[in-house]
């Protein structure tokens, strides 16, 4: 049985921070030197991480599966970043950041870590904008804010639709600088397969060269896994097609605790499916409900064109439940509520699974040229993928599998149950609770990756200054490579007739429909069963044609899709087990009269961190109570 | 629909490649051209033949991953459009569909429709970004930055790095994928310092991956998906031409 210590220091929530790291052992850069760091992962967070410590003077060895690191799929968020600058002077403050990032997550997150994310946001703009990040600005010079969802100020940092890609082509400059100085060695076209332990440490990780089908054995004197979320467990999702589970799977075999695995987030404005072939959906970023208003018919079943609909015939469905927030609920508010009118009869669309996203208010107040200059590249991303301009009538939208608040679980350094291993970004549990708020996502892998981790690591490799090159001819590294092999070698032998991406959509529906938006301890059972009859089909009827010793794409998924049968279990598991609703986990058998999330603080307080006990094993729960000595815990409004 | 596709398949870098014929039944309109190839795939896997390699990630037209040159042209016939943003609609029933990968000496063909782009990465590398480092950031409205010349810089910056502008070049010139990013850090106060010796390194580094020169035929701008502008081009030269290297090599 693990003891979790999650080492939150003592004192008040304000200097926590600042006084904990004074008391963080230092490495000198003599020793820096010495000690080689694998970054696992070159989004946000492991672009920002790996170029942090290579400045610092460790050698570091950063990998990412595709060709380039600046592809990683950080590049796809759109809307913006937060940051506690207070510069509409609307009277925001760390604080209130803070505080919203807690309310938002519906209570379920560690308050030292948000206020901590809240507190480095700022150094964040700071570093991006002296990257040459370019962020919106007025016509004085100064940077721009705008409003997001779940808040009542306008913190939120941007670069038109693309503020994803900005900050990380800002990350991928700063991750080039330290490659061309030599501090980090840059490895892509890499699938992380395994880790390796060594005398119960983090020592090393297994990779498969994507180009020539090695297998590759890496040492470390720590390994940071900065590997995302796995969103694509539903198969359509708002997540690039190669983002995965596998690496952080990987380390969570090896004894990494897995914790809140059933919160992920749906957000509520992705493009509705389109055909049967379809694996993706389209973010329109939250952004727009700043001035678009969502709307369905008042009547049932309702096809009229959208703009013959006249204006008394609409429901305002969030402006008239929510009145304090309006449009700009949290997603997980937004998501349910659209689910609830087009599961009650009033979609939109021919399959009735989508609701009106419209800006005919916002363009005749405005002007077109002014929602150009906000959306224009949305708009145009719109239109070409539904052949709709939605300057002329209401984007159609749905709620699509987005971003997952659980992980890895993390202490406050960032270090995983396994010593030496970390987790930053997506890819670890701590900073959103069971929700999190639109523009956090860009802050915390970023104060993860600039200014958190490069100072606890330091504390974690102080003791390892004597240790030496770590050798890969060691006993676990031929072992890990040995199993890795053998899985290999058993999907290529199991000569089938169907695809991995045919499973991996079936797999897809079951999450879908027993563990997404809405929740009930019978549709999991039954998701747990289905998944485990399609894991057998899959293990007797894959295919993969071609061989392993060359680019073979069929396999890279085949080992994603495998990992996801476990995942989806394991959020199934979780969701039984939280018998409460809250953020974006929601029970059916627990909701208010008015069909809210019911919380029930007494009782699950707390951060399930799982550990696994072998394939099809029951998983053993350890709990991590939860203290809010800094905010009152109350029910989540935003009427 | 129904089309007919002319796919370039190569087993790797070494092997010779050919254009192999594949009719496609039953595609619908408002498949995506990746969607489209999703399909074939899933039959050939399923009839036990190698699915086509092509190269794919965020299918939203951001991260430069994808790229093809269709019937022609890189990312097929849409403007301002990548491969994996064009949808089936735009193409006729019956139609007979050229599919081949990129083609430029710096751009070697790895398998069927994917090409190593690793020389992109060499110019970023060379000196595509602004030396300061983590923590010595001043408070980022210290340096105000004109709206127009930030709206400017971040035209420029929307480059994804897919290389069309390679394929699109006669010359198989990266002028412009070059281009956009000096002129990014070349307009902004930030960038300024190093401007000059930014730009001497990576037009070299260009030079030295074995990139071609501009004829100024501009089709990179016609095909580039982001609509990025040659005006950077010029921006680059002007640049290049008073960096101090260049002087000292050509008086």
């Amino acid at each position: 049985m693990q003891q979790l210590n999650s080492k939150i220091p003592e004192g008040p929530l304000a200097d926590k921070w600042s006084r904990y790291k004074t008391s963080l052992r230092l490495v000198s850069p003599a020793n820096k030197k010495k000690l080689e760091i694998i970054v696992v992962g070159t989004g946000l967070a492991g672009a920002s991480a790996a170029s942090a410590l290579g400045e610092l003077g460790y050698k570091v060895k950063a990998f990412c599966f595709q060709d380039s690191p600046r592809r990683a799929h950080s590049v796809a968020a759109q809307g913006g970043i937060n940051a506690a600058k207070n510069y509409k002077n609307d009277n925001d403050s760390i604080y209130r950041l803070f505080f919203d990032t807690i309310k938002g997550g519906d209570y379920r997150a560690r308050e030292a870590n948000v206020y901590r994310a809240a507190e480095v946001s700022n150094l964040v703009i700071d570093h991006y904008t002296a990257l040459g990040v370019p962020f919106a600005r007025d016509y004085g010079g100064a940077l721009d804010t705008r409003s997001f969802g779940g808040v009542q100020v306008s913190r939120t940092f941007y670069a038109k639709g693309q503020t994803g890609q900005q900050c990380l082509l800002g990350a991928y400059s700063s991750l080039n600088r330290q490659i061309a100085k030599g501090t980090v060695k840059m490895f892509s076209r890499r699938d992380m397969l395994d880790l390796v332990i060594v005398e119960g440490k983090a020592r090393g990780i297994i990779t498969r060269n994507l180009v020539s089908g090695e297998l590759e054995r890496h040492s470390a004197h720590a390994v940071v896994l900065a590997t995302g979320g796995y969103g694509t467990v539903f198969y359509l999702s708002t997540l690039g097609l190669g983002s995965n589970a596998s690496a952080a799977w990987s380390a969570h075999k090896k004894g990494a605790l897995f914790a809140n695995p059933s919160f992920i987030q749906i957000h509520p404005t992705s493009i509705p499916v389109l055909n049967d072939y379809q694996c993706k959906l389209t973010l329109m970023s939250e952004s727009l409900r700043n001035d678009g208003r969502v709307w369905v018919s008042k009547e049932k079943g309702d096809k009229r064109h959208p703009t013959e609909i006249p204006e008394e015939e609409r429901d305002y469905y969030l402006e008239r439940r929510y009145p304090a927030f309006g449009n700009l609920v949290p997603r997980d508010v937004a998501s349910r509520a659209a689910k609830e009118r087009c599961d009650a009869g009033y979609g939109a669309g021919d399959s009735g699974l989508s609701v009106y996203l419209d800006f005919k208010e916002a363009i005749e107040a405005q002007g077109k040229k002014a929602i150009q200059d906000k959306y224009g590249n949305l708009f145009e991303m719109y239109e070409k993928i539904t052949g709709i301009n939605p300057y002329n009538q209401p984007m159609r939208i749905y709620p699509a599998g987005h971003y997952t608040m659980g992980g890895l679980w993390v202490d406050y350094n960032l270090m995983t149950t396994i010593p030496g291993l970390f987790a930053i970004g997506e890819s670890n549990f701590s900073d959103h609770g069971a929700n999190r708020l639109g523009a956090n996502s860009l802050m915390q892998c970023s104060g993860d990756g600039y200014f958190i981790l490069p100072n606890t690591i330091g504390d974690y490799l102080a003791d390892e200054i004597r240790t030496g090159k770590i050798p890969t001819d060691q006993q676990p590294f031929k072992e890990a490579e040995k199993a890795v092999k053998e899985k290999i070698q058993k999907f290529m032998a199991i000569g089938g007739r169907k695809s991995a991406s045919s499973f991996h959509k079936r797999l897809g529906k079951i999450m879908w429909d027993h563990c997404g938006m809405r929740r009930d301890a019978e549709g999991l059972k039954k998701g747990k069963e289905l998944l485990n009859e399609l894991e057998e089909e899959f293990w007797k009827d894959l295919r993969i044609p071609g061989n392993d010793r060359e680019i073979n794409q069929e396999l890279e998924k085949a080992l994603k899709v495998a990992d996801f049968f476990e995942v989806g279990r394991l959020m199934c598991e979780d969701a039984i087990q939280r018998e409460e609703s809250c953020g974006a986990h929601f029970r059916e058998e627990h909701q208010t009269e008015t069909g809210e999330a019911k919380r029930d603080d007494k009782n699950f307080a707390y951060v399930a961190a799982w550990e696994y006990k072998g394939h099809r094993e029951k998983p053993d729960m350890h709990k991590e109570p939860l203290r809010f000595e800094h905010v009152e815990i109350k029910e989540r409004s935003y009427k | 629909m129904n089309v007919t596709l002319k796919i370039w398949r190569q087993k790797n870098a070494q092997a010779k490649g050919k254009f192999n014929t594949y009719p496609l039944k039953d595609v619908s309109p408002e498949m995506s051209f990746l969607e489209m190839l999703d399909y074939l795939n899933m039959q050939l896997t399923e009839q036990g033949e190698e699915p086509v390699a092509f190269e794919h990630d965020c299918r939203e037209g951001i991260c430069g991953t994808c790229g093809l040159y269709i019937n022609g042209r890189p990312h097929g016939p849409m403007r301002n459009t990548t491969t994996c943003e064009l949808h089936m609609r735009s193409f006729k029933d019956g139609e007979i569909i050229y599919i081949e990968p990129w083609r430029a000496r710096a751009f070697p063909i790895m398998k069927d429709l994917i090409v190593d782009r690793s020389s992109f990465e060499r110019i970023m590398r060379a000196a595509g970004f602004i030396n300061t480092n983590t923590g010595s950031a001043p408070e980022a409205n210290s340096n105000p930055v004109s709206k127009i010349i930030a709206d400017k810089a971040f035209d420029a910056a929307t480059c994804i790095g897919c290389g069309a502008c390679v394929a699109a070049c006669k010359n198989s010139s990266a002028m412009l994928y070059a281009a956009a990013k000096i002129a990014q850090y070349a307009m902004i106060p930030q960038g300024k310092v190093e401007a000059k010796d930014r730009v001497d390194k990576m037009v070299r580094q260009m030079d030295a991956e074995g990139f071609g020169f501009c004829s100024n035929t501009y089709g990179c701008e016609f095909d580039c998906p982001k609509g990025i502008s040659v005006d950077f081009i010029a921006l680059m030269n002007r640049e290049f031409l008073s960096s101090k290297a260049c002087k000292q090599k050509h008086g």
